[in-house]
C-alpha cells in the first residue's frame, strides 16, 4: 500500500515534530506501507515553488525506491510547462497544486491548463483540501479550504486529468462525486485522511454507496497521525473486510 | 484479564434525536468499541441533540429526557455504559435537581456543555454538587476562544481554569484537547490548575498534539476518549506508544487509571457506581515527572 498524502519540510504556523524523510521512511516501516508519494510542505507557502522542488528532489534521491516526489507546480507562474517536464524526469507520479494559497478561482482556466498538461504526460494532480482544522488556524492563514467546485471543473477539463485529493471530509466528496458522469467520477480517487469512522460511520458509508475502489490511503503526515488511517480501516464494519482501496500507481491504467 | 481502556467521553443518540439513524449509531459506537477494547463507555446524552432545543444549550425538558434515555442505556448494558449527568445552568434549579436523581441511579459524573460560560458563578452550585457528591465535571471546551461562535457560550482552558481555581477540590475534565481550537493554548492555560484534567478525545489527530499534552500535563493528567471520532482515538491509542514521553505505565494510567481515579473505581471494576462512589481524591496532583522533549513519529 502506498501512502499517497506525505510531505516532508516544516509547516509554517505551528511546530511539526521531525518532518524528514529518514523519519518518513520509519513511519512507513512502522505502519506496514510500501512507499509513499512525497510532497514539499514549504512550497504549497511559497511564491514560487520551484526551489522547494528543488530541496524536495534532492532530499528524496537517496530514497528514490520508496519515496516519490510530487512537487509543486503553480500554473500562474511563467514557465511552468517546464517545471512538468522536469517532473516527469523526475519519476515523480503527480504534481500538487494548491488553488487557495494562490487565490485562483475555483473555475480558473490556469488550473485546468495544468490538470490537461499533467494527464498528457501521465501525471495526476493532488489537490489538498486543507492542511488543518478550520478551527485552529492561525490569523495570517486566510487562505480558506478547497472548493468542490474547484475539482469539479478539473474532472471536466478533460479525459486525461487523473486527479488525487486529499484531507476532503464527507459532504465535499460526495457533493464532487455525485456531480459527476460515471466517467468523470471514475478520474479521482480520493485520501481519506479527513474522513471520520464510527460511530458516525463516514468512511463505511462512503464505501457503501462510492465503492473503496474509489478511495486510496493517505496520512496527511507529517502533519496528522500516521496511525489514523489504518484504524479508521480497521473499525470499518465487517462487511468491508475484503474491500480493495484503488492502487494509485495505476491511474493511468497498466 | 484484559487491561481496561476507559472512554471518558463518548455520546449516545436516542430517538428523540430526529435521527432515524440513531440506533445505528449506538451499535456502531459499541462494535467499535468492542473491536478497540474499550471496557466501559462514559457518555451522555446531550438532550435532543438539537432537535427539540439546541445541543448547548438544552432545554430543561430534553435534558430531563437525554438523561432518562441515559439511565436505560446504563440499565441495559450495565458496566460497559456509565453515565455523565447533563445539565443546562441556566436553570438553576432543575440542574439540580437533575444531578441529584441521576446520582441517586449511578451517574459518575456531570456533563457541562456551553450552555454557559465557565467562569460564570451560575457554575458554582454545579460545583457544589459535585463536591457533595464526589464527582468530576466534564466540561465542553473549544481550545482558544477568540472570538463568539454561534449556537454555543464556548469556554476555553482559560475559562475553565478561573472555575477551577474558585473550586480546587473538584476535578474538571477539560473536554476533547483535540475538538478543534488551539490546544497549545490550552495546555498554557491549565497547566498550573492541577484540579484540571484533560481528556484527549476529538477528531483532531495533529501530531506533537499529545507530545506536548504529555510535556505540558504530564501523564496523570491525561484521560483517552473518542467523543464521535473512535478511529481517531484509536489512533492516539497506538501513537502514544511512540511519543517516547510515555512508559508503558504511564499509558496504562492514560487508557483507563486516570479515569478510574476521577470517575471512581466502578468504571474500571464494573462495580455497582452507587456503592462504591466515595468522596474521592479527586484530582490527580502534580504530574509525576515532567518530560522534555517530543519524539513521536
Amino acid at each position: 500500500m502506498i501512502d499517497v498524502n506525505a510531505l516532508i519540510g516544516p509547516y509554517p504556523y505551528r511546530y511539526v515534530p521531525h518532518p524528514e524523510p529518514d523519519v518518513l521512511l520509519r513511519v512507513l516501516d512502522r505502519e506496514a506501507l510500501n512507499g509513499a508519494w512525497v510532497g514539499h510542505l514549504p512550497s504549497a507557502f511559497y511564491r514560487d515553488p520551484s526551489q522547494g522542488n528543488a530541496q524536495l528532489y534532492s532530499a528524496l534521491v537517496m530514497h528514490a525506491k520508496r519515496l516519490r516526489p510530487v512537487p509543486t507546480i503553480r500554473p500562474d507562474w511563467p514557465g511552468w510547462e517546464g517545471a512538468v517536464v522536469v517532473a516527469k524526469e523526475a519519476g515523480a507520479p503527480a504534481v500538487r497544486a494548491y488553488p487557495p494559497q494562490w487565490q485562483l478561482a475555483p473555475d480558473d482556466s490556469r488550473m485546468r491548463d495544468l490538470a490537461l498538461a499533467c494527464g498528457d504526460a501521465g501525471l495526476a494532480m493532488l489537490l489538498t483540501v486543507r492542511f488543518e482544522d478550520l478551527r485552529q488556524r492561525h490569523p495570517l492563514d486566510v487562505a480558506g479550504d478547497l472548493q468542490p467546485a474547484a475539482v469539479r471543473s478539473l474532472a471536466r477539463a478533460g479525459g486525461q486529468v487523473r486527479l488525487v485529493v486529499a484531507a476532503a471530509g464527507r459532504e465535499f466528496i460526495e457533493e464532487v462525486h455525485w456531480s459527476l458522469t460515471p466517467a468523470e467520477q471514475k478520474q479521482i480517487v480520493w485520501d481519506f485522511s479527513w474522513v471520520w469512522g464510527p460511530p458516525e460511520d463516514h468512511l463505511a458509508k462512503l464505501f457503501r454507496t462510492m465503492g473503496g475502489g474509489r478511495f486510496v490511503f493517505g496520512s496527511h503526515w507529517p502533519l496528522r497521525l500516521s496511525q489514523n488511517p489504518r484504524a479508521n480501516l480497521e473499525l470499518l464494519p465487517k462487511e468491508f473486510a475484503r474491500t480493495r482501496l484503488a492502487d494509485p500507481e495505476r491511474l493511468f491504467g497498466g | 484479564m484484559t487491561e481496561p481502556l476507559i472512554d471518558a467521553h463518548a455520546h449516545f443518540l436516542h430517538e428523540g434525536c430526529g435521527r432515524s439513524d440513531w440506533r445505528d449509531v449506538n451499535a456502531a459506537r459499541l462494535r467499535a468499541g468492542e473491536r478497540m477494547g474499550i471496557t466501559c463507555h462514559v457518555a451522555s446524552v446531550l438532550g435532543s441533540f438539537g432537535f427539540r432545543s439546541p445541543t448547548y444549550f438544552p432545554s430543561p425538558e430534553d435534558v430531563t429526557a437525554g438523561n432518562d434515555e441515559m439511565l436505560a442505556l446504563c440499565r441495559k448494558h450495565g458496566a460497559l455504559v456509565r453515565m455523565l449527568v447533563t445539565v443546562n445552568p441556566n436553570h438553576s434549579a432543575h440542574a439540580r435537581r437533575e444531578i441529584e436523581r441521576c446520582v441517586e441511579k449511578g451517574a459518575v459524573g456531570i456533563k457541562l456543555a456551553a450552555s454557559r460560560r465557565a467562569d460564570d458563578p451560575l457554575l458554582d452550585p454545579i460545583c457544589g454538587l459535585a463536591f457533595k457528591h464526589g464527582l468530576p465535571i466534564l466540561h465542553h471546551i473549544w481550545q482558544h476562544r477568540r472570538h463568539e461562535w454561534p449556537n454555543q457560550e464556548i469556554s476555553d482552558g482559560a475559562d475553565l481554569a478561573v472555575l477551577a481555581r474558585r473550586h480546587p477540590k473538584v476535578t474538571l475534565i477539560l473536554a476533547h484537547i483535540g475538538g478543534g481550537g488551539d490546544y497549545l493554548h490550552t495546555f498554557a492555560a491549565v497547566r498550573d490548575v492541577h484540579n484540571i484534567v484533560a481528556d484527549i478525545s476529538g477528531s483532531g489527530v495533529d501530531r506533537g498534539m499529545l507530545d506536548a499534552a504529555v510535556v505540558s500535563l504530564g501523564s496523570q493528567r491525561l484521560l483517552w476518549g473518542s467523543d464521535i471520532t473512535m478511529e481517531t482515538g484509536l489512533a492516539k491509542l497506538r501513537a502514544l506508544e511512540h511519543t517516547g514521553l510515555s512508559s508503558a505505565d504511564d499509558i496504562k494510567d492514560i487508557r483507563w487509571r486516570n479515569a478510574a481515579r476521577v470517575f471512581g473505581s466502578s468504571v474500571a471494576t464494573g462495580t455497582s457506581a452507587s456503592r462504591t462512589r466515595r468522596r474521592r481524591a479527586l484530582h490527580a496532583g502534580p504530574s509525576r515527572r515532567t518530560p522534555s522533549a517530543g519524539k513521536s513519529k
